[in-house]
């Protein structure tokens, strides 16, 4: 009899919706069916049947082509080339489990690495404004139960986050929002008309990379002064107005995406936007909230600040301190500088995503990549070493986009002999340990964690 | 041959999303990606005819693209590939200083190349750092 497994996380989008149903076969291999989860979730959860999946790491051979190596090769394989290099990078950590993300951080210490995630080259900027200026946000249950203005700048979550409308921010009702969508006014910001600009009851059409000005232009206005009369692109009066719906809301939830931080500006867009939130608070009540792309890449900012004190961009090569600077220890920006000699990609994918001059400069070097499946960064690999799927046939933490920490279940068995992040990172440890001599301290440490034996309880 | 400048942006779609978790060398994917959206008036003053491809410069890299009517309303001045392997050839790596990449809003020039092909995913990345072994 196939199994329906309830309360499943989905391991793609920021939204991480855990309401996902999952219908497995008897013997719990394959997936059958999939509900509640959008088209993306849905098709990422059947692609975890592809027969063609790795189940074995592969070295590339001097002829350029791909050969399967056994585990132990390939773990003994990375810790020397991670021991060798002077200055190797870690980036990743979008698509997989908090274990993992701690667990990769005791080589990163031990191979005198740089340690990054994809909010580098997403929601970094906002990192630096949130250092400079607080985070005044709030939980997506908050977002739900009080927002009744909410507001969409420079992100679309009907294409990003395609379940997060309907969860959290437009259709829902809750405790004070009972009338769901009815009660909520919806504006959006962007430069172009979007399917979640279609939504909006008032899309203001942006000139792209004007950002700044707007929010600006926002704060002038709810001080009492007055503006030019086209700001951004944007007539005096549609600003007045959409400044009048944000000051009157009861709750106004603001929603920032890419639109912001990938454009001229960057960390000062998201300086402003919190100081408008800022401002609103003067008048009523308003949250602020980063669109997070990944369903755990508020993960390892957590993580990895409770472990050296910084969220990204940790340098670890002094050996004695951690030090972080986007913009010197950035991944992107050591590869264009050259300044890296060994590149480890996990769960992500930076040949598909680094400007292609980046990858150029890695590829330099040798070359990691750890990946459930196959993807443009496994293809270009020295080595790639197959994993679970966190989140599929792997359990563990992941904190949502509001920073909400969420145990994910496995739904299906794992593949014969593949291991997790967490197990692989641990063997490269121990490994490193024992040809530099030193004890595995960080093993002991943990020699009896274990998964609790059903999450849904906790 | 006409050529216009435009401002780029590259972000995410559905359609890439759904495709990419089939897997990047997936027909989806390239259907998806491989595709630049513009005003129907900057083609017409490119001379770019709709579902034929074009060649978008930057200042670091030239892309092969089709050039479709826009799937979500894009202004006149603006172009937009969505996030992906092909946008990424054209991305600047340039950081602000803050290590994220001007993904959105650079100048491109585009000019209809309707005789050139469409190269794949892994012919782009992999040809990009001397690996890829198939044919032209
Ligand atoms: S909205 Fe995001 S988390 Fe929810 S099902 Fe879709 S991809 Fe998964």
């Amino acid at each position: 009899m196939p199994k329906l497994i309830k309360g499943v996380g989905c391991p793609y989008c920021g939204s991480s919706c855990d309401d996902i149903e999952v219908l497995v076969s008897d013997d719990e291999t394959k997936i059958l069916e999939v509900h509640n989860a959008c088209i993306i979730g849905t098709n990422l959860f059947h692609h975890a049947n592809d027969p063609t999946r790795p189940k074995l790491p592969r070295m590339r051979q001097p002829d350029g082509s791909m050969k399967e190596v056994t585990y132990p090769e390939a773990i003994d394989w990375m810790a020397k080339t991670m021991l060798k290099a002077k200055k190797p990078l870690i980036y990743g950590f979008g698509s997989t489990n908090c274990e993992g993300m701690s667990a990769v951080a005791r080589i990163a210490e031990k191979a005198g690495a740089v340690l990054d995630n994809c909010a580098t080259i997403c929601h970094g900027p906002s990192f630096l404004a949130i250092f400079d200026n607080g985070y005044p946000s709030c939980t997506l249950g908050e977002a739900k139960n009080r927002a009744d203005v909410v507001v969409f700048w420079g992100c679309n979550p009907m294409h990003a986050h395609p379940r997060h409308t309907s969860r959290y921010s437009i259709f829902p009702r809750g405790y004070f929002t009972q009338k769901g969508q009815m009660q909520r006014t919806v504006l959006c910001i962007d430069p172009r008309e979007t399917d979640t600009a279609k939504l909006a009851d008032h899309h203001l059409m942006i000139d792209q990379g004007h950002d700044y000005e707007l929010f600006d232009a926002f704060r002038t206005v709810l001080r009492g002064f007055d503006i030019p009369e086209t700001v951004a692109g944007i007539p005096r009066e549609k600003i007045k107005e959409a400044a009048e719906i944000m000051k009157k809301a009861k709750f106004c939830m603001i929603f920032f995406g890419m639109g912001c931080t990938h454009t001229d500006g960057r960390n000062h867009n998201i300086d402003a936007a919190i100081s408008l939130t800022r401002d609103l608070n003067e008048h009523t009540k308003c949250s602020i909230m980063a669109m997070r792309g990944h369903y755990n890449i508020a993960g390892p900012g957590q993580v990895w600040s409770w472990q050296f004190g910084f969220p990204y961009c940790i340098d670890l090569t002094k050996g004695s301190h951690a030090h972080m600077n986007p913009g010197e220890t950035s991944s992107v920006d050591l590869a264009m500088r050259d300044e890296v000699d060994c590149f480890v990609n996990v769960g992500t994918d930076a040949g598909a995503h680094f400007p292609i001059q980046a990858v150029q400069h890695l590829k330099k070097h040798p070359f990691i990549a750890i990946d459930p499946n196959f993807c443009m960064a496994s293809e270009i690999a020295d080595l790639h070493i197959p994993v679970r799927i966190a989140g599929v046939d792997e359990p563990g933490v992941v904190y949502r986009m509001d920073n909400v920490p969420i145990q994910f279940r496995a739904v299906i068995k794992g593949l014969p002999g593949v291991p997790s992040d967490e197990e692989l990172f641990d063997m490269v440890y121990e490994r490193m340990c024992e040809l530099t001599n030193t004890q595995p301290v960080w093993l002991a440490a943990k020699a009896d964690r274990k998964y609790p034996e059903s999450p849904a309880v906790i | 041959m006409p050529k216009i400048e435009l401002n780029m942006i590259t972000q995410r779609s559905i359609e890439e999303g759904a495709a990419m978790e089939k897997g990047k060398t997936n027909p989806d994917y390239f259907d998806a990606c491989s595709i630049c959206e513009m005003h129907p008036e900057d083609m017409k003053r490119a001379g770019i005819w709709k579902n034929t491809n074009v060649r978008v410069t930057s200042e670091c890299g030239t892309v092969i693209v089709k050039a479709i009517m826009p799937t979500q309303y894009v202004p006149p001045g603006l172009a937009h590939i969505r996030q992906g392997v092909w946008a990424n050839q054209v991305v600047p790596p340039r950081t602000q200083s803050t290590g994220t990449p001007q993904y959105s809003g650079f100048p491109v020039t585009i000019e209809p190349a309707p005789a050139e092909r469409l190269k794949t995913a892994l012919e782009l990345v992999q040809g990009a750092v001397g690996l890829w072994k198939g044919g032209q």
